[in-house]
C-alpha cells in the first residue's frame, strides 16, 4: 500500500508533501500544547513498537496468507490523534529512508494515506463514536474493525487517485478501484480484528491506559471542524494544482508520445539542436503555452489511424535505434565512471 | 524469522556505513538532503515514455556510491527487494497500452513496455539515491539537518526517539518470536490465538519501558528537548557540490545526452 516514487508525478508528490507538512506542523503544535514530557518517550517507544510488531505475522486460517497489526489505528487509540499522527509520520519516514518503502517524494502521499485517514477521520468519527468514554469489549471490537476498514478503504482510494493523477500507470480508474478495494477490505478486516484483540488485551490488563489516552485529548467540535476545514483547503488546493496540471496534458495517457513524435516528424530534420528545442518546448508546455499542442492533438488523432502504419515504420527505426544505442552507451559510461573512481581510490589508499 | 533478523541487520548495517569517512560523508547533511530531493523530483518529472533521457541520471548515484565507498551490490539487492508495488502496478501498462511505439529491426515494441521499463528505471534511480543519502549521512545527523531546515521540533524529537528504540524493541520482538518458534517446533505458522497475547505483552512491556525511560530522563533533567552538539557549517565544497549537481540535473532534463551520443555513433557507423 506504500506509494512508490516511480509511480507519481512531481505535481502530485509536491502537493501531498505540502499537505502533509501542514498537518505535521499543526499536529506538532497541538501535541506540543498537551504534551507533558511523559508523552515524549511514550510516542517514541510506541513508534518503535509499531515497527517491531509489523515484522511479526500471524497466519490467517484457510487462506495461506498472513497479516499483521496495522499502525495508525492502534496508535490513535493509545495516544490520541495528534500524537498518533506524528508517530505514524515518523514510522513512515524511517521506513522510507532505511527500507526504501515508498520513497522520499512519495513520503507525503504515504503519510497522508496511512496517517491522516486513521488518525483524523476514522478514529474521531468512527472509533470514538462507537467505543465512547466507557468502552466495553464488544464496542472496542466493532469500533476498531469499522474504523480500520474505513481508514484502509479511504487510504486505498487515495492511492488510486494519486496514481491516476500522476499518469504514469496505465490502469483505468474502474479497474484500479476494483483491484485495490476488495484487497484492502480483506486487509482492513484482518488488521481491525488484530487491533481490536490487542486493544482488548491491554484494556483487560491495564484499563487505566486506555482511559488516560481517551481523556487526555478531548475531541470536541472545534478540532474536528478545523481538521475538516483544513481538509477542504487541501482538496481545493490539490484540485486547483492538479486540474491545471491535467489540463496541460489533456489526453496524456494515450497520445503524448505520438504527439511529440508526430511534431518531430512533421517539421524537423531529426538533428541535435532541433531535438533539444523540441523537448524544451515540450517541457514549457507544462505552462500555459499550450495552444500549439492542443491544435496538434485532434489533427494527429484523426490522421493517426491511417498514417500510423505508413509513417511509423519508415521514420521510427532511426530515432529508436539512436535512443537505444545512446542509452546503452550512457549507462556503460556511468558505470565506467563509477568503477574508475573506485579504482583510483583504491590506488590512493 | 529470517525476515525480522534481516531488517535488523539492514538498520545496523546502514548505520555502520554512515560512520565511514569520505568526501560524500563530509558534505553538509542539509545540502545532501536537498540535492537528493532535487534529483528525485527531476527524475520523476520526465514524460512517462522516457527511457534514454533518464539513463544519464545514473551517473549521480554511481559517482556517489564509488566516492563514498558504499557496497553497490548490497544497495542494488535492496532496491530489487523493495519495488514490488511499483512493479505490480506497472506490469499492467504492457497489457493495456499495446500501441506499437518503436521498432527494433522488425520487432515492434508497444508503448506499455516502454513505459513499464521507464517505471523500473525510475524505481532504481529514486530508491538508490534515497539509500545513498541515509548510508552516507546517518540518521541522527539527518534529523539535526531536518531541524535546521525548519521541521517542527516535536517531530524531530519523535524521529530520534523512534530510531533509538527500534533496536531495543526489535530485539525484544525477535526474542519472543524465537521463543514461540522453539516451542512450536519451528512450524512457521503463528496462530491468531498466540499472536494476540504476544503483541499485547509486547505492548505492555513497551509502555512499562516508556515509563522507566521517562523516570531516567527526569533524573537527568530532561525538559522535552534533545540537545545535540554538532556544528553544521556550509563550506565552499558544499556550495560547489550543490550548484554542480543542480546544473547537471537541469542540463540532463533539457538535453537528452544519450540520444545525442547515439545519434553521433549511428551516423559515424553507417
Amino acid at each position: 500500500m506504500h506509494m512508490a516514487d516511480a509511480l507519481i508525478s512531481p505535481a502530485v508528490g509536491g502537493t501531498l508533501w505540502v499537505a502533509t507538512a501542514g498537518l505535521i506542523a499543526y499536529s506538532a503544535k497541538k501535541a506540543g500544547n498537551e504534551l507533558d514530557d511523559r508523552k515524549v518517550p511514550l510516542m517514541g517507544v510506541l513508534g518503535a513498537f509499531i515497527f517491531a510488531s509489523q515484522m511479526i505475522n500471524f497466519t490467517i486460517p484457510a487462506t495461506g496468507s498472513s497479516g499483521h497489526l496495522g499502525g495508525g489505528m492502534i496508535l490513535a487509540i493509545l495516544l490520541g490523534p495528534y500524537a498518533a499522527f506524528l508517530t505514524m509520520a515518523s514510522v513512515l519516514t524511517v521506513q522510507a529512508l532505511f527500507f526504501a518503502d515508498g520513497g522520499l517524494l512519495a513520503l507525503g502521499c504515504n503519510i497522508f494515506n496511512l496517517g491522516f485517514f486513521p488518525c483524523f477521520v476514522a478514529y474521531p468519527l468512527i472509533y470514538k463514536k462507537i467505543a465512547g468514554e466507557n468502552p466495553s469489549r464488544n464496542r472496542i471490537l466493532i469500533g476498531a474493525i469499522a474504523a480500520a476498514l474505513v481508514a484502509l478503504q479511504l487510504g486505498a482510494f487515495s492511492v488510486v487517485l494519486e496514481t491516476l493523477l500522476s499518469g504514469i500507470s496505465e490502469l483505468p480508474f474502474g479497474t484500479f478501484v476494483l483491484l485495490m478495494s476488495p484487497i484492502h477490505l480483506a486487509i482492513g478486516l484482518v488488521e481491525g480484528l488484530a487491533t481490536a484483540a490487542v486493544v482488548i488485551f491491554v484494556w483487560k490488563a491495564k484499563p487505566e491506559i486506555l482511559s488516560a489516552a481517551s481523556t487526555s485529548t478531548p475531541i470536541g467540535a472545534p478540532p474536528i471542524r478545523q481538521v475538516l476545514i483544513g481538509l477542504l483547503a487541501v482538496t481545493v488546493i490539490t484540485g486547483g494544482v492538479l486540474s491545471w496540471f491535467a489540463s496541460s496534458h489533456p489526453d496524456g495517457l494515450e497520445w503524448s508520445m505520438f504527439k511529440t513524435a508526430g511534431t518531430e516528424e512533421l517539421d524537423s530534420p531529426p538533428h541535435g539542436i532541433h531535438e533539444a528545442l523540441a523537448s524544451l518546448q515540450e517541457k514549457t508546455a507544462f505552462l500555459p503555452d499550450y495552444s500549439f499542442r492542443s491544435e496538434a492533438v485532434p489533427e494527429q488523432a484523426t490522421e493517426a489511424p491511417a498514417e500510423k502504419e505508413a509513417t511509423w515504420p519508415a521514420v521510427a527505426p532511426g530515432t529508436s535505434l539512436s535512443g537505444l544505442v545512446g542509452g546503452a552507451l550512457t549507462l556503460v559510461l556511468a558505470l565506467l565512471i563509477g568503477i574508475a573512481l573506485k579504482r583510483r581510490k583504491k590506488v590512493a589508499a | 524469522m529470517g525476515h525480522i533478523s534481516q531488517q535488523f541487520f539492514d538498520l545496523g548495517y546502514l548505520d555502520t556505513l554512515a560512520s565511514g569517512d569520505s568526501p560524500v560523508h563530509r558534505l553538509d547533511p542539509r545540502v545532501k538532503l536537498i540535492t537528493t530531493l532535487a534529483f528525485i523530483a527531476t527524475v520523476v518529472s520526465f514524460d512517462k515514455y522516457s527511457i534514454s533521457g533518464l539513463i544519464p541520471f545514473a551517473i549521480f548515484p554511481a559517482v556517489q556510491i564509488s566516492i563514498a565507498g558504499l557496497p553497490a551490490g548490497y544497495l542494488l539487492k535492496k532496491v530489487l527487494w523493495v519495488s514490488p508495488f511499483a512493479v505490480l502496478v506497472g506490469i499492467f501498462n504492457p497489457l493495456i497500452d499495446q500501441d506499437i511505439l518503436l521498432h527494433i529491426g522488425s520487432i515492434g515494441i508497444s508503448g506499455g513496455w516502454v513505459s513499464f521499463s521507464s517505471i523500473l528505471i525510475r524505481c532504481l534511480l529514486t530508491v538508490t539515491s534515497a539509500l545513498i543519502l541515509i548510508a552516507s549521512t546517518g540518521f541522527d545527523t539527518l534529523c539535526a539537518a531536518l531541524q535546521r531546515l525548519g521541521v517542527p521540533r516535536p517531530f524531530v524529537v519523535q524521529l530520534m526517539f523512534l530510531y533509538r528504540y527500534i533496536f531495543v524493541l526489535m530485539d525484544e520482538a525477535t526474542r519472543m518470536v524465537r521463543a514461540v518458534s522453539l516451542r512450536s517446533f519451528n512450524s512457521g505458522a503463528m496462530h491468531f490465538r498466540i499472536f494476540v497475547p504476544m503483541m499485547g505483552h509486547l505492548l505492555l512491556r513497551t509502555l512499562d519501558r516508556s515509563q522507566r525511560i521517562h523516570l531516567a530522563m527526569k533524573c537527568r533533567g530532561f525538559d522535552g528537548h534533545i540537545r545535540v552538539i554538532r556544528f553544521m557549517k556550509i563550506r565552499s565544497t558544499d556550495i560547489f557540490f550543490a550548484t554542480g549537481c543542480l546544473t547537471f540535473f537541469i542540463v540532463l532534463k533539457y538535453c537528452n545526452i544519450s540520444y545525442e551520443l547515439g545519434h553521433l555513433i549511428t551516423r559515424l557507423i553507417p
